[in-house]
Order: C-alpha cells, then sequence, then structure tokens
C-alpha cells in the first residue's frame, strides 16, 4: 500500500485522558451519587451514620442486590425479567420444603435445598428465554406470564402457607456477623457481585453479552448465535432469583408462598441507576451494586429523617426517574468522548 | 457575487480526539447548485448536520439571507428554509407515503381529523414533482431504497425550501435513477432553489454542479468553477496527490480451482433457480438494478435467510449451510450492504469488533486476553490503515470508509477462503476506496475466491474478472472481462423488467 501525504487529524484529548473521563462519567457518577447521598443523611439524619444503621443497610440489600446481579445480564442482552420476583417465591417453598424433610441431616438438607433452589429458578428463567427466543416474542411478555405460574406454583407447592421450622443451623448462620462488620448474606451478595463483574469483564461469554445487547444481527452475521446469549443470560437471571431465595431463607426464615412480591421493580431499578441502559449492550454490575446500595441508603436515611411511608416511594419513584435522565445526558457525553 | 444566499466565515467544531472542521469560509450564491466534495473524515458530514441544526459550531458564524444563522434543533433549520435529505434516509416504514410526506403539516378538517383526500391530492402532485408514478397510499416499506429517496426529496419540497441539501442522494441509485434524479435537480434550479450536493461519485457532479468546494481533514481546500476543472484535478485537490488507475487491475493474478460454487438455489416458491461459482484468486462481478435479488441471494447462500433449495459446495465438498455460523465455520465470509445495522456493533470499540468473529483466537478456558486482543486489532488497523484515534475508539465514531474497513478487519481475523461483498464502497470516498480495491487484490492475489455486489458498474468493470448479472431474482447473463460493455451489461440488468 502507498504512504498517505496527510498526517491524521490532531488529537486534542490524548486517549489516556478520554479513557479517563470515560470512567469518571460511566462508573464514578453513580458512585459519587451514594457517597454524596451517605454524607447527606449522615449529617442530617439522627443514628444514620452509626454501625447499627450501617450493619442493617447491609442485611437489607443483600435480596436485591442478587436478583439485580441477574437483571443486570438480562438487560445487558436488551431484554427485562418481570419474574424474579415471584420465582423467589416459588424457590423459598422448595427450598423450605427440602430443608424441613426430618429424614434429611441438616447438613444434607441445606444443601439439597440449595441445589433445589438454584435448579428452580435456572429452570424458570431457562424457560423465560426459550419461549420468548424460540417464538420471537418480547421478553416483557413472556416473564410476565412467568410471573404469574410461578406465584401460581409456589402456592401449589406450600399449599398456600408459610413453612416454618428451617434447622437451627441454617438460621444461625443467616444471623451471623462476621468479624462483627458483615453479615454474613451481605457476603453471599457481594460474592454473587464478584462472579459476575468477573464473568461480564473477563470472560468470552461476558463480551458476547455485550456484542448480542448492543447489535445482535451484526452477531449473528459474525457466525454466531445470539440466541444461546440470551436464553443463558435469561437463566442466569432464574439462577440469581434461586439463590436470592436462600438469602431470603437466611434472613427471613420462612419460605412464603406471597414473598417477593414487587422484588422484580426494585431489582429493575438497582441495574437502571447503576447505569445499565434499558435498550442493552451498556452497563456494569458494579453500577448494579452501587444502584442497590443507594436504594437502600435512600429508603433508610428517609425514614430516619421522619418522612412517611406515603411520601418516601414519591422520593424513590423521582431517584429513578431522575437516574434515567442523567444516563440520557451520559451517553450524549460519551459519545463526545469517544 | 452579489447576492449571497449561505456565508460562513471561520467555521469550526471540534469533538474531543478530533478536529471535525476548522476556519471555513465559504459563500454559496443564491440559485447555484454547489458540489461539496472530501474524503472520508473532511469534514463533509460536520458541514451538513451544522446547516441542518444537529450540531452547533465552535467558532465562527454562519449568515443565511443576511441574516445571523444559529439554528438549535433540525427545526429551527427546516422554519428558516434549509432543508437536508441525509444519506440515512428518515421515513416511517409503517406510515403511508402521503402521511410521509405531509407528517408536520397534515392537512386537516377540523377536530384534528386528518383530510385524507387533500393529503393523497397534494401527495400525488409532490410526486410527480420527482417523477414518481405511485399510489401515495402505499406503505414506505414496500418501497425500494431508490423510491424511499425521491420520497426524501418530494419532502423536502413540500416545505418550500429556499436551500436543499443533497448528501449522497445517489449512492444507492441505478443509472436511470440518477438521470432522472439529476433532471429533478435541474428543475429545481430553474425554479431558483439553491442546492448544495455532496457526492462521492466524481463523474456525475460535473453534469449538474456550477462550483465546487473541496475539504480535506477539516480545512477547506479550494472553492472553483467546475467549468474547466477535470476529475483528475479535483481528485488531486481531494487528496494532496494523484490517482493513476483507480481499480488497479492485476493481471498477473490467475484464477485456479473453484472455490465456491452455488447450484440450483431456490430461495422461496416463486423466485427461480440460480446457479453461480467462484475460483480461487478470482474477483467476481454481481450485477443487477437495486432489488434485483442480488443482496438477497448473497444472503440466503450465506444462511442469513432461509432458503428452499439448493447446493452449495466449497471447494468441491457439498456443505450444509442453514444459518451464518455455518457459513462462517466453511470459511465464507458476508460484508453486508448496510454496515451500521448488520455489519458493526457500533458502541462497541474498534477491538471488540474486530475479534467478534472468533474470540476463541484471543482466549484461552474461556477468558479473554486482553492484550493478546489488542495486539491483533492494532496489527489489523495498522495493515488496513484504519484512521481511529484508538482501537478503544467506538465504530460509531468513525466515518463510513473506516467503518468498512473495519468490517474487512473482522473478516481478516477470523481467516477466510471467500468473502462476499455487498456494496463494499457505499458510502466510501475516493482515497479509502483505492484503499480497499487493493486491498482486494492481496485478498485475490492470496488465492481468495471474491464476489462482489455493486450498483457502480464503473467499479465492477475495472476490478472483476467476470461479471454475472442479475435480472428479476434471475440470472440472466455472464460477460467475462473481455466483452466488459456498459451497454450490454445494463441492458441485461433490464432484460427481465422490459419483456410484457
Amino acid at each position: 500500500m502507498t504512504e498517505t501525504s496527510e498526517p491524521l487529524v490532531s488529537a486534542p484529548v490524548s486517549p489516556g485522558r478520554a479513557k479517563f473521563l470515560r470512567f469518571l462519567i460511566r462508573d464514578a457518577g453513580v458512585l459519587l451519587a451514594l457517597v454524596l447521598i451517605t454524607l447527606f443523611f449522615s449529617v442530617s439524619a439522627p443514628y444514620f451514620a452509626t454501625p447499627d444503621n450501617a450493619l442493617k443497610i447491609f442485611v437489607q440489600i443483600a435480596i436485591n442486590t442478587v436478583l439485580a446481579a441477574g437483571m443486570t445480564f438480562v438487560i445487558l442482552t436488551g431484554g427485562i425479567d418481570l419474574s424474579v420476583g415471584s420465582v423467589l417465591a416459588l424457590c423459598t417453598v422448595v427450598g423450605a420444603t427440602v430443608m424441613i424433610d426430618e429424614s434429611l441431616s441438616p447438613a444434607v438438607a441445606i444443601t439439597l435445598a440449595l441445589l433445589a433452589c438454584m435448579a428452580t429458578g435456572a429452570a424458570c428463567g431457562f424457560l423465560n428465554g426459550w419461549i420468548s427466543t424460540r417464538w420471537k416474542i418480547p421478553s416483557f411478555i413472556v416473564t410476565l406470564g412467568m410471573l404469574n405460574m410461578a406465584a401460581g406454583a409456589a402456592r401449589v407447592v406450600s399449599d398456600n402457607s408459610t413453612i416454618t421450622g428451617l434447622p437451627q443451623s441454617f438460621v444461625d448462620f443467616g444471623n451471623l456477623i462476621i468479624g462483627g462488620f458483615l453479615p454474613s448474606i451481605f457476603l453471599v451478595a457481594v460474592l454473587v457481585i464478584a462472579a459476575g463483574w468477573f464473568v461480564l469483564r473477563f470472560t468470552v461469554f461476558g463480551r458476547m453479552i455485550f456484542a448480542v445487547g448492543t447489535n445482535d444481527e451484526a452477531v449473528r452475521l459474525s457466525g454466531h448465535n445470539p440466541d444461546f446469549y440470551k436464553v443463558a443470560a435469561f437463566t442466569i437471571s432464574g439462577l440469581t432469583a434461586g439463590i436470592a431465595a436462600m438469602v431470603y431463607l437466611l434472613r427471613l426464615n420462612i419460605g412464603s408462598p406471597i414473598a417477593g412480591v414487587g422484588y422484580e421493580l426494585n431489582a429493575i431499578a438497582a441495574v437502571i441507576i447503576g447505569g445499565t441502559s434499558l435498550s442493552g449492550g451498556k452497563g456494569s454490575i458494579i453500577g448494579t451494586l452501587v444502584g442497590a446500595c443507594i436504594l437502600q441508603v435512600l429508603s433508610t436515611g428517609l425514614q430516619l429523617l421522619g418522612v412517611g411511608d406515603n411520601f418516601k416511594p414519591i422520593v424513590i419513584g423521582l431517584v429513578i426517574v431522575l437516574a434515567v435522565i442523567l444516563d440520557a445526558y451520559r451517553e450524549r457525553l460519551l459519545r463526545k468522548i469517544r | 457575487m452579489d447576492d449571497v444566499i449561505l456565508s460562513l466565515e471561520g467555521v469550526g467544531k471540534i469533538f474531543p480526539g478530533v478536529v471535525a472542521l476548522s476556519g471555513v469560509s465559504l459563500s454559496i450564491a443564491r440559485g447555484e447548485t454547489h458540489i461539496v466534495l472530501g474524503e472520508n473524515g473532511a469534514g463533509k458530514s460536520t458541514l451538513i448536520k451544522l446547516l441542518a441544526g444537529i450540531y452547533q459550531p465552535d467558532s465562527g458564524t454562519i449568515a443565511f439571507n443576511g441574516m445571523p444563522y444559529q439554528p438549535k434543533t433540525p427545526h429551527d433549520a427546516q422554519q428558516s428554509g434549509i432543508r437536508v435529505v441525509h444519506q440515512e434516509l428518515n421515513l416511517l416504514p409503517y406510515l403511508s407515503i402521503a402521511e410521509n410526506l405531509m407528517l408536520e403539516n397534515l392537512p386537516r378538517r377540523g377536530f384534528g381529523i386528518v383530510d385524507r383526500k387533500a393529503l393523497n391530492r397534494r401527495a400525488v402532485a409532490l410526486l410527480k414533482e420527482v417523477g414518481l408514478e405511485i399510489d401515495p397510499r402505499t406503505r414506505v416499506e414496500a418501497l425500494g431504497v431508490a423510491q424511499m429517496q425521491l420520497v426524501e426529496i418530494a419532502k423536502a419540497l413540500s416545505y418550500d425550501s429556499k436551500l436543499l441539501v443533497l448528501d449522497e442522494p445517489t449512492a444507492t441509485l441505478t443509472p436511470p435513477e440518477i438521470k432522472r434524479l439529476f433532471a429533478i435537480i435541474k428543475r429545481l434550479k430553474a425554479k431558483g432553489v439553491t442546492i448544495i450536493y455532496i457526492s462521492h461519485r466524481l463523474h456525475e457532479v460535473f453534469e449538474i454542479g456550477d462550483r465546487v468546494t473541496v475539504l480535506r481533514n477539516g480545512r477547506l481546500v479550494a472553492t472553483r468553477d467546475l467549468h474547466g476543472l477535470s476529475v483528475p484535478d479535483i481528485v488531486r485537490m481531494m487528496i494532496g496527490r494523484d490517482i493513476a488507475d483507480e481499480f488497479g487491475f492485476d493481471a498477473s493474478i490467475m484464477p485456479g480451482k473453484v472455490a465456491l460454487s452455488v447450484t440450483n438455489l431456490k430461495r422461496d416458491a416463486t423466485t427461480p433457480e440460480i446457479s453461480f461459482a467462484v475460483r480461487h484468486g478470482e474477483i467476481l462481478g454481481v450485477a443487477g438494478l437495486v432489488g434485483s435479488g442480488r443482496t438477497e441471494a448473497m444472503r440466503a447462500l450465506f444462511g442469513a435467510d432461509p432458503k428452499l433449495d439448493g447446493v452449495v459446495e466449497i471447494d468441491g465438498r457439498p456443505v450444509a449451510i442453514t444459518a451464518p455460523k455455518d457459513a462462517v465455520r466453511h470459511g465464507l465470509s458476508l460484508l453486508t450492504e448496510d454496515r451500521k445495522g448488520q455489519g458493526l456493533l457500533l458502541d462497541l470499540a474498534v477491538d471488540k469488533n474486530i475479534t467478534i468473529t472468533d474470540l476463541g483466537k484471543v482466549s484461552r478456558h474461556g477468558l479473554v486476553n486482553r492484550s493478546a486482543e489488542a495486539a491483533a486489532a492494532n496489527d489489523l488497523v495498522g495493515q488496513l490503515r484504519v484512521k481511529a484515534s484508538s482501537i478503544e475508539q467506538a465504530v460509531r465514531n468513525l466515518s463510513g470508509g473506516n467503518q468498512q474497513k473495519v468490517v474487512l478487519a473482522k473478516w481478516l481475523f477470523r481467516g477466510t477462503s471467500t468473502l462476499i461483498l455487498d456494496e463494499p464502497t457505499r458510502g466510501v470516498d475516493i482515497g479509502a476506496r483505492r484503499e480497499i480495491y487493493q486491498l482486494l487484490w492481496m485478498l485475490a492475489a492470496a488465492q481468495k475466491g471474491i464476489i462482489m455486489v455493486s450498483s457502480d458498474l464503473p467499479e465492477l468493470m475495472g476490478m472483476c474478472h467476470r461479471i454475472i448479472v442479475f435480472s428479476k431474482n434471475k440470472i440472466v447473463g455472464e460477460v467475462p472481462r473481455a466483452e466488459f460493455d456498459q451497454e450490454r451489461i445494463l441492458s441485461l440488468a433490464y432484460q427481465e423488467y422490459v419483456r410484457p
């Protein structure tokens, strides 16, 4: 090939600096918001900045964080999973039923319950993904159907009653606070987030999740099967719903067919506040963790400030809308930098 | 020049990473047809977007009709009387032609009810202006690209625009359609409409243009009268050097054994069976009108769309292709005509676009090796001379030619035995075009089979060993290089459409 006679167009922003700016805008923005909100409540709300309250918040975000981790995969591929709340309910009653079987030793019962929860959740998620890709139906509708089916199945399995009497060792583990500052169930949530982060960031599979969400037709014409990755994302979301069900059992010690009502919306809110785009292809799971923290800090903080239960949802709703507006601006800024 | 309709004074636009436009001063006379030329990234698109109100300049001033012109939105621009027909068409596919034409000003009968009669009557009149005789109630999705283009122009006319900006209007048109478009442009000019016309096809601009402005790397090189200029003059201004032979046909390359053969391929019950083959080291041209089934045949062969019947053989062995992944596994590559919609992951970086075809090559145990990936991507970016600030730049922000190079790079990364290229130089400027031609010759020399679908007949005649011609889904003829003749190929392309 011949030489170009023209130099490349000069670049006033160096690649390194652009990278840093991108990081600031994309990832640090939500974190900064969390810090500011936390500071605000620390100053204004009594008891907010106490170790006890911090522990409480860690305990309270565990379930939503686990659900939102799986939800991040689905939303990254451009889908949505409305069924995770009732899949969680189904998994709590399945898990609890296995665990209270007196013919098993506690250790075996707990292990089997964990496996049953994960298998049930993954099966529901797989169905969501398989149906929506096989017949090309929007996942919104398919998972809305699953929301109802799983809720019904939870009642059938539990005979419409709450299941209690979990093994004492299990209950004790749920109450455990490691080193006096790390609740066991928060540790579970952090481990799930870490696993998700690793998969999305370092694996071929994670790369394909982003690619499918960016342009599934281009992925198909590049010689891949995008449906495989979509089904996998839904299966992961179901799997995390199963793990979240175990966290629920650890925290509340009951299997309940009416658990998890509305949880799907909290999970979606955490993902979106965390900066993942609803149209797919863009986002991060660390953002999701931060998003879940923001939701809970707000909720707890407002409560401590004496904002009534009626006003609290209004404020939280506003924050969700605000996050999406900021996301739109962030996209515009990022486009200019890249 | 006494009657200036639009004047730019030292206009500049900077994006982080690129100076898109710098110190551009330009006067457009009322009633002239002004051609704007330039390579990829020369600043043409930026200039258009400033006029269209999509971007605002960072420096300099623009005056329109003697008044400062500072549109904040495309709507502002339209209100002022400047109308831009973008290269990417902006029609609503599920609405009728008439509704699209008058979307912003639907005739009403009171209570907000649309006056369908008036709507369709006015639409017929507008369509007549652009020579489209078609029922205005037809949904836009049923139209071909060329017809959509004409609808866009008719839409621009419906607003009594003072200044019409046409961005590469002929990119997807066939020669007769281009002829018709030029007749329309001349008629508009006669009516006093000022036109700014952007194109990559140098030969055609002489027919309609009064003056030409050439941009290079965001700066204005010159504004000249077209009269007295030649194509080489303009090329020199555009790229700052001479281009001897655009295509560089390499007669030393001898096609070898058959690489890919297609026998009795039948897409669906209504289309005829087609057969063709390409040899190793051969560039096979595929000509035909837009909508003649060229693209569809290639997609069916590649497994992108379902097919009813037919045998595909690679190096003499029949292979089953039911999805693109089968085709890719057997060494086929497809560069689609719609590179943004089907070829690229626009929001992802250059490197991720390149490695998507074979991540296994830069990963171990399912983990992507980022440094191996960056090395491979940098290597290809250097080889193909992709102009990007780094391999981490999103491909959305690259120019058309550079985006096309990224698509080629992704197939080169995978390694391929036969490439199917559908309109590889559409929306690509002359400099990058030449680089793509050179690359194709390198691939041919490396004994790859190459199928090149193009609406640009001179390009096919410059590049190919043979040309097969599609007409109404049928292959109506095959012309060897020794017998290349524009008239003959065109008449073949029309053959099935003129028969009773």
